[in-house]
């Protein structure tokens, strides 16, 4: 039997609350971003605030749009909704307008549109069907593909534009499937990864320490895992003395090759001599560690090549900036150096609404789009940024709880891909100004100015809300 | 597993990214004091510091570019009070209405509120109108100088080569975003090929400004200024003494001539005329100047030594004699007669008197239409396929030897000449495909019709045969800072689609050109040099003189080709530049005064008549 549900008595109106909140602090904080003295209206439709306010109203109608939808619309049409994204991708790529060097924006009369900040919902109804809908374990390898191909293709499409920053938004999904359930050691290895790419980078001859330790740490790892202590002094014996070995006869020879060659050469012997084994007895746990050597191997010697080849020119100069690699003040860090300089200059209490005079003349880059929590930091101080970052957590927790409460798994992974996204957002956002976290061009959700992702974030929340709003019916 | 829990660190790793958020917040904003410049609204003023540009050296170590020290006058319009206009323009000798008027068009233009941005009022001004200037500097409020250094020519030689510097314009600042406004870049040439060692990294002093923007420290105690890192210094293969040589003797005329060491591809001495003096074009005469020299009929800025497509003429039929060798169409011993011409079928080539029969080597010696013509359409009428193939296999071969592509000379302006491709003949003969033959493409057997070459290939097709059958690619770069740091593509050997034990027929063609053929008259006492002379037909006037040579015969040492048009003969103009321009390299001087005489006498308009 269905119940109808009556959608205004039992929407989350916290949530809604707080989304109102900071969409209207944000609206201001444009205001005094973009200030004019000539044009002091905060309704003229000429400048970025009075446009923002169009957004705003239209944002709204569509919450209210999305919230009118019956949920089975969102179940039923989820893998329809994420092919036609997928097409718009694409098409983007042929059609699109290339504004700052990526090919990301449709222009439709007045209107420019960002497909990117929409492949977000798309994708996280597609996962959320999906999931919703297999039966098996995560684990299981043809699942774990299929997943990697619902998360993944959308962001392949978008690094076409190229558009790097919209891209690593993706790597929030990795947050639904670790509650979903996905292996702790897959996570870790893909923390691994991150921490071994920026190492790799940061250390000369990287490569050698980086492939040993990396090694070890997989014996370590996985001898206690199984906790069979014989495997894992064994592994690491036989190790230690082929690498000893191979060591002592090229410095007999003079040295003639790279302590990493060697390194990469004894786990190939020792990954041989395992496959040899584990061919014979057909044990699982040195499967498992052949795949970790193979693994770690192709990829520490592969990030000079993807860092080289795959991020743009300046992908790699604000990840060199940010460890530090590279000086370059009046550039990239030139811009996080302003930034904080006018988060700092704010004060504990802030030099009060239009008196910052950092972010408004000019010195800080994108004041009102990626950098607009600089206003907030310049204008309102300590008080008013931690307010937002409150705002920001309470937000997170509050959906985080929702997305606990929900009886269907379709509803509950949506909700988990909410506040991923959500959180990545916010991290990176507001990290990046106050030089946590490299400059990514990403906007900092319901807050910075731009139809496109105010739009995009409004029907990510409002279906949520949709959804919670109907957590009695259980759909899948 | 119990994935519960799982909840819990994920609302954990929540609450913790935003305490971690909230305390660097409260440091940036509460405790740190190195930001705490509101009080007062100091803000910073970045001063770029321009490093000085790489020097270039010849290959014996020689300067020949160096940089002067020039001034740039800013000011900041905010910064301005009212000052003595008249002896303001006095200093700096300019007219007191063009002082006033760019002052008012600054002001308007960025004397916007809050501007701190010092803004070019006057570029360049000399060494000793700062000096003035300097002493008076105090009186006139909002005004700076930025020091920057400019081109300085120790030697004025080899202008196209070198290419010149110029303030990067909007397309150089949208492609990199190193260059700002105002910043310099090299344009062509070498400074262009090698920008990105020549210029250095600029460096920044971030200095504390006031309200009033001025400059009350350095900001984070210098700790955020980067020092300026000077370019690095540049040796070129070229050898300024030759080069100089060269652009002297070949002054009178309009032309080209490039000289390589056979051994290694590199540039001796690469020269176009008419030349300009680099100098022209530094400085703030330099656009003045440029418009003139663009503006010229002769075009002095069009490098015809890589950018110019000549016919190469009779120096051609060396390489005609190489295909059909390989070929198998042709061998040394070889005999064809020649009454005058090759004639056929109603078709005549005309040709000059020698004797007759002769063999490949007499041939080349004597330079002989007919023989070549033979060769060619032998080559092409070889009866296993159709003429069309036998035309596709023969312009592989012309290609193998440099021709018809950019050699991937360390030049940006290098251009590829031309051999005509089949598809060419296809649409050209279409819809009469029966045109497709040997008697149609004959030209093509002595260098003419479409064939044309830069000077460089001829020069590196000249060193080609001096090595027996390889080259290097011709190249500019020696070292870097005084380090041999030439990249590898130039270090390789390229091989030719014909084996190099044909190549010793020719070279003895070439040796009999100068020991008793068309060349004697050029012939170096001592000096066992080889060559080949071109008289190129010109549709557009008289005839062009060409000659490409080597030597010593023996482990040698330059190759050398020379082209000068509208001048005659081949053996008359050419040869003799080239015969100097090796006797300078090998000996260090040279002895025939009466030689190069002639060719600084040589006038084009009266020469029409003459050498008919």
């Amino acid at each position: 039997m269905r119940r109808q549900t009556n959608v205004i008595s039992s929407i989350d109106w916290i949530t809604v609350g707080l989304y109102v909140a900071l969409v209207l602090m944000g609206w201001f904080n444009i205001y005094a971003a973009v200030f004019d003295e000539q044009n002091t209206s905060i309704f003229s439709a000429s400048q970025r605030y009075g446009k923002q306010l169009l957004w705003i109203i239209t944002a709204v109608s569509l919450a209210v749009f999305v919230c009118l939808l019956d949920i089975r619309f969102y179940s039923s049409f989820a893998y329809l909704i994420y092919a036609v994204c997928i097409l718009v991708l694409v098409t983007v790529l042929v059609v699109g307008k290339e504004v700052n060097g990526s090919k990301s924006w449709f222009v439709i009369g007045p209107v420019q549109l960002q497909p990117s900040e929409f492949a977000k919902i798309a994708t996280s109804l597609a996962l959320a069907k999906y999931l919703g809908n297999y039966s098996g374990k995560m684990m299981r390898f043809w699942n774990i593909v299929r997943i990697g191909i619902v998360i993944f293709l959308p962001p392949i499409l978008i690094i076409l534009q190229p558009d790097t920053g919209s891209c690593l938004v993706y790597l929030a999904f990795l947050i639904v499937l670790y509650r979903e359930g996905l292996s702790q050691e897959i996570l870790l290895f893909g923390i691994l990864a991150v921490t071994l790419f920026i190492l790799s980078l940061l250390m000369q001859d990287a490569q050698a320490y980086l492939t040993g330790g990396l090694i070890a740490l997989g014996f370590v790892f996985f001898g206690i895992k199984s906790r069979d202590a014989k495997g894992f002094f064994k592994g690491t014996g036989l190790f230690l003395v082929v690498f000893g070995i191979l060591y002592g006869i090229n410095m007999a020879m003079g040295e003639r090759f790279e302590p990493s060659e060697l390194l990469f050469v004894t786990a190939m012997a020792i990954a041989a001599v395992f496959m040899t084994i584990s061919a014979l007895r057909k044990t699982p746990l040195i499967r498992r560690i052949i795949f970790f050597i193979l693994c770690a191997l192709i990829f520490t010697f592969s990030v000079d090549f993807v860092f080289d080849n795959v991020l743009g020119g300046h992908q790699q100069k604000r990840i060199l900036v940010m460890l530090g690699m590279e000086s370059d003040p009046l550039g990239l860090e030139y811009n996080v150096n302003q930034s904080k300089i006018a988060i700092g200059s704010g004060g504990f209490w802030g030099k009060g609404f239009l008196q910052g005079t950092q972010t408004k003349y000019n010195f800080v880059p994108e004041q009102s789009t990626d950098f607009i929590f600089c206003t907030v930091g310049e204008e309102w101080g300590f008080a008013g940024a931690a307010v937002v970052v409150v705002l920001f957590m309470a937000l997170l927790l509050r959906l985080l709880y929702i997305a606990e409460r929900q009886r269907s798994v379709f509803s509950r992974v949506y909700s988990y891909c909410v506040v991923s996204v959500l959180f990545l957002h916010c991290t990176i956002n507001i990290g990046m100004t106050i030089d946590l976290m490299p400059v990514i061009g990403i906007p900092l959700p319901f807050f910075s100015y731009g139809g496109s992702s105010l739009w995009a974030f409004t029907i990510l929340l409002f279906i949520m809300l949709r959804l919670d709003a109907s957590r009695g019916e259980y759909i899948r | 597993m119990n994935l519960d829990i799982r909840k819990y660190i994920i609302g954990i790793t929540i609450i913790l990214i935003g305490i971690i958020l909230l305390v660097r917040l409260f440091f940036l904003q509460v405790i740190d004091v190195s930001y705490k410049i509101s009080a007062d609204n100091n803000s910073q003023r970045p001063v770029t510091q321009y490093p000085a540009r790489g020097l270039i050296f010849d290959r014996n170590g020689q300067q020949i570019v160096n940089n002067q020290a020039a001034y740039d006058l800013m000011m900041v319009p905010n910064d301005m009070n009212e000052f003595d206009t008249l002896e303001f323009a006095r200093i700096l000798n300019l007219n007191i209405e063009e002082v006033r008027t760019n002052i008012k068009k600054l002001k308007q233009r960025h004397g916007r509120a809050f501007s701190a941005k010092p803004v070019l009022f006057l570029r360049q001004i000399s060494a000793e109108t700062y000096a003035t200037l300097q002493v008076h500097l105090y009186k006139y409020p909002g005004f700076s100088v930025q020091a920057r250094t400019l081109r300085n020519y120790a030697r004025p030689v080899a202008a196209h080569l070198l290419g010149y510097v110029t303030e990067a314009d909007s397309s150089d600042i949208r492609r990199d975003s190193y260059y700002k406004t105002g910043d310099y870049i090299g344009k062509n040439g070498v400074e262009r090929y090698y920008e990105a060692e020549l210029r250095g990294r600029k460096g920044v002093n971030i200095y504390l400004v006031d309200v009033h923007n001025r400059v009350v420290g350095s900001f984070a105690d210098g700790k955020m200024d980067t020092m300026a890192i000077v370019g690095s210094d540049l040796t070129l293969t070229i050898d300024a003494d030759l080069q100089e040589y060269a652009e002297k003797i070949m002054a009178k005329f309009r032309g080209a001539a490039v000289a390589i060491e056979p051994e290694t591809g590199e540039i001796l001495a690469m020269v176009s005329v008419p030349n300009y003096d680099p100098s022209l074009l530094v400085g703030r005469v330099r656009s003045e100047n440029y418009r003139k020299l663009d503006a010229d009929p002769s075009k002095p800025l069009f490098d015809r030594s890589v950018m110019a497509s000549y016919p190469p003429g009779s120096t051609f039929k060396v390489a005609q004699g190489l295909v059909g060798l390989q070929h198998g169409v042709l061998s040394p011993d070889t005999y064809y007669g020649c009454a005058g011409g090759y004639t056929v079928r109603g078709f005549h080539m005309g040709c000059h008197y020698h004797a007759s029969p002769l063999n490949l080597m007499q041939a080349i010696g004597n330079s002989c239409n007919a023989y070549f013509a033979h060769v060619f359409r032998s080559i092409i009428d070889k009866n296993t396929q159709e003429p069309r193939e036998n035309f596709l296999e023969w312009r592989k071969d012309i290609l193998s030897f440099g021709f018809g592509r950019k050699l991937g000379i360390d030049l940006p302006q290098e251009l590829n000449g031309n051999v005509p491709s089949a598809e060419y003949y296809d649409r050209r003969f279409f819809p009469t495909t029966a045109a497709w033959k040997s008697l149609t493409l004959i030209s093509l057997s002595i260098g003419q019709a479409e064939m044309g070459n830069t000077i460089a290939q001829m020069a590196n097709f000249a060193a080609l045969i001096a090595n027996g059958g390889y080259f290097y690619t011709p190249h500019l770069l020696k070292q870097i800072n005084g380090r041999d740091t030439v990249p590898p593509q130039f270090a390789e050997r390229h091989y030719t689609e014909v084996d190099t034990s044909y190549f010793k027929f020719v070279q003895d063609g070439m040796a009999l050109a100068v020991t008793n053929g068309t060349a004697r008259s050029v012939a170096i006492a001592d000096i066992e040099m080889c060559g080949k002379t071109g008289t190129a037909q010109n549709p557009h006037g008289k005839d062009n003189a060409t000659f490409m040579a080597y030597a010593p015969r023996n482990h040698p040492k330059i190759a050398v080709a020379v082209y000068i048009e509208n001048a005659g003969f081949g053996a008359t103009w050419a040869a003799p530049v080239a015969s100097l321009m090796i006797e300078k390299y090998l000996t260090g001087k040279t002895t025939r005064a009466w030689m190069e005489q002639r060719l600084l006498n040589f006038n084009l308009y009266d020469n029409h008549e003459a050498a008919n």
